[in-house]
């Protein structure tokens, strides 16, 4: 227990004295993940309202598949995504192993299928009038698009959420792509194993406390956005 | 309304796709990239911290140092994913020579393996006379026994004194193998009353959080050599090779090895490793 206050202590004491390296990590983790749920939010988009309008043969083993692929061990995807960019393999000559680009990849892989699955979720869930009277007033596909996911924004921000979450909470994939590399690939959950490891246990807590924090602050504003825009 | 909800998303995107420039701008890496495959064991007692820095210094090269057991970063090395290799496993490393995947291969230093357990000691370790009679009395005694089981060199050592002992251990209900690295398996052998192969440098370095004592300590069995080479650049395309070479001088030269001699004397009251430059074995 008196490790935990210890930790609590010189989470706060690193907090207040903003010590810098920390800061760095934590920026690293905010723009690594960021830019993978940004990524993901393109592709699970996309995919999710083919899925949720399209009638196509094979669209139930394709929703199936993404349904797999929300809970796809991130540990797998980094071994995959290690594998093709290490030197020797078929991406190698990109150099992109060990930098912050490839953990971008690994956790955009991890987070797509999450926000696939809640955007297919949150367009089944319009009315199902909604889109021939769309047309019926002669909207184009793109501004129907447009106006589709105006009407399901706010499940679509619990998509966002569910995707950073994922991303920026990994360590396996992380770990494993980035290399977990001082003042370049280190993200707060590789700091966090790193640190346990050395048996720095006091700046484990501190950066798990900063971890914790950050996904509250991200979901707080979110779900702010969310109660603000709900209609009364 | 909804005009609000597609201005609030467009900023939204627009501060991500800031974040991603900058996420692509800060990794676009130059030619002087320098992957380094090296053990948790250096890494992991700060040696490699206080030299790299050094290195970068002087050669205007950038190391990424990936920390893994010895057996992954020869196979790093065989596959060309590395450019120099610092590992402490000298018949696999003498192996990967011979097969042409190393060139330029030099001792750096040395330090020791040490037997680890409980204080209280109820298998007479601290009696043994050499470390194969200490693993013998763990195996007789039945009390648990952690490996590191993840090919590194530690693990390499431990696994070849069990040989010399006549012993295969690995499907005993009493050894259990961590698959993890040196830190972890300290902390996991402290936590369940076990006892473990440890490289010196790392024990020193997590002591203050262990209850662990050394045991069994100071035979030939247990001396720890730590080589550097460069991976053979005649083998794979994309090998760095200038950089590799001036790792391997810089490990040998005289400053470092100097550094090398006082590391963990301030922190730790003795040196963690001890300096072994010129020669190969």
């Amino acid at each position: 227990m008196e490790l935990i206050w210890e930790g609590v202590r010189e989470a706060f004491r690193i907090l207040g004295t903003g010590d810098r390296e920390v800061w760095e990590i934590t920026l690293r983790s905010v723009l690594v993940s960021g830019s993978a749920t940004l990524f993901a939010l393109i592709i699970g988009v996309t995919i999710g309202a083919t899925l949720a309008f399209r009638r196509f043969p094979g669209r139930n083993l394709a929703v199936t598949l993404v349904n797999t692929g929300m809970g796809f061990p991130p540990v797998v995807v980094g071994l995959v995504v290690a594998i093709m960019l290490w030197r020797s393999g078929p991406l190698g000559g990109l150099n992109l192993i060990y930098t912050p680009v490839a953990m971008v990849i690994a956790q955009t892989i991890i987070a797509a299928p999450l926000v696939t699955g809640f955007t297919v979720a949150a367009l089944g869930s319009l009315p199902p009038g909604l889109r021939p009277q769309l047309y019926a007033l002669g909207a184009s596909r793109l501004q129907m698009l447009r106006l589709v996911l105006v009407e399901a924004r706010l499940p679509l921000l619990a998509a966002v959420m569910a995707g950073f979450g994922a991303a920026v909470s990994e360590v396996g994939a992380s770990l494993m792509v980035g290399g977990n590399l001082g003042g370049e690939t280190r993200v707060l959950t590789t700091a966090v194993v790193l640190a346990a490891r050395r048996g720095e246990f006091a700046p484990a807590i501190a950066l798990s406390i900063i971890l914790l924090v950050l996904v509250f602050l991200v979901n707080l504003v979110l779900t702010g956005v969310q109660q603000r825009e709900r209609p009364s | 309304m909804s005009a609000t909800a597609y201005r609030v998303s467009m900023a939204i995107l627009a501060v991500a796709a800031l974040v991603a420039a900058a996420a692509f701008g800060a990794a676009c890496g130059s030619g002087s990239d320098l992957i380094l495959a090296t053990t948790t064991s250096t890494y992991d007692s700060g040696l490699l911290d206080d030299l790299l820095p050094v290195f970068e210094e002087e050669t205007g090269y950038h190391v990424k140092l990936i920390a893994v057991g010895t057996g992954r970063a020869l196979e790093m090395g065989r596959r060309g994913d590395a450019d120099v290799l610092l590992v402490h496993a000298p018949s696999s490393e003498q192996v990967f020579v011979d097969e042409g995947y190393g060139v330029n291969r030099q001792r750096v230093m040395f330090n020791d393996f040490v037997i680890v357990g409980p204080d209280a000691d109820p298998v007479n370790l601290r009696g043994a006379e050499d470390a194969t009679t200490a693993l013998h009395a763990v195996q007789k005694s039945q009390l648990t026994f952690f490996s590191r089981g993840d090919d590194s060199g530690t693990h390499k050592r431990e696994l070849s004194l069990w040989e010399e002992l006549g012993a295969d251990p690995t499907n005993e209900s009493w050894y259990r193998e961590t698959g993890q690295g040196m830190g972890e398996t300290l902390q996991i052998a402290n936590q369940l009353e076990g006892y473990a192969l440890t490289d010196r440098g790392t024990f020193l370095a997590l002591q203050d959080v262990l209850d662990l004592v050394v045991l069994h300590e100071g035979d030939d069995q247990l001396l720890n050599v730590y080589h550097v080479m460069q991976v053979n650049p005649d083998r794979h395309g994309g090998v760095n090779t200038e950089g590799a070479a001036a790792f391997v001088e810089f490990m040998v030269e005289e400053s470092t090895q100097a550094v090398i001699e006082d590391f963990g004397l301030d922190e730790f009251g003795q040196p963690l490793f001890v300096p072994y430059a010129g020669g190969q074995e």
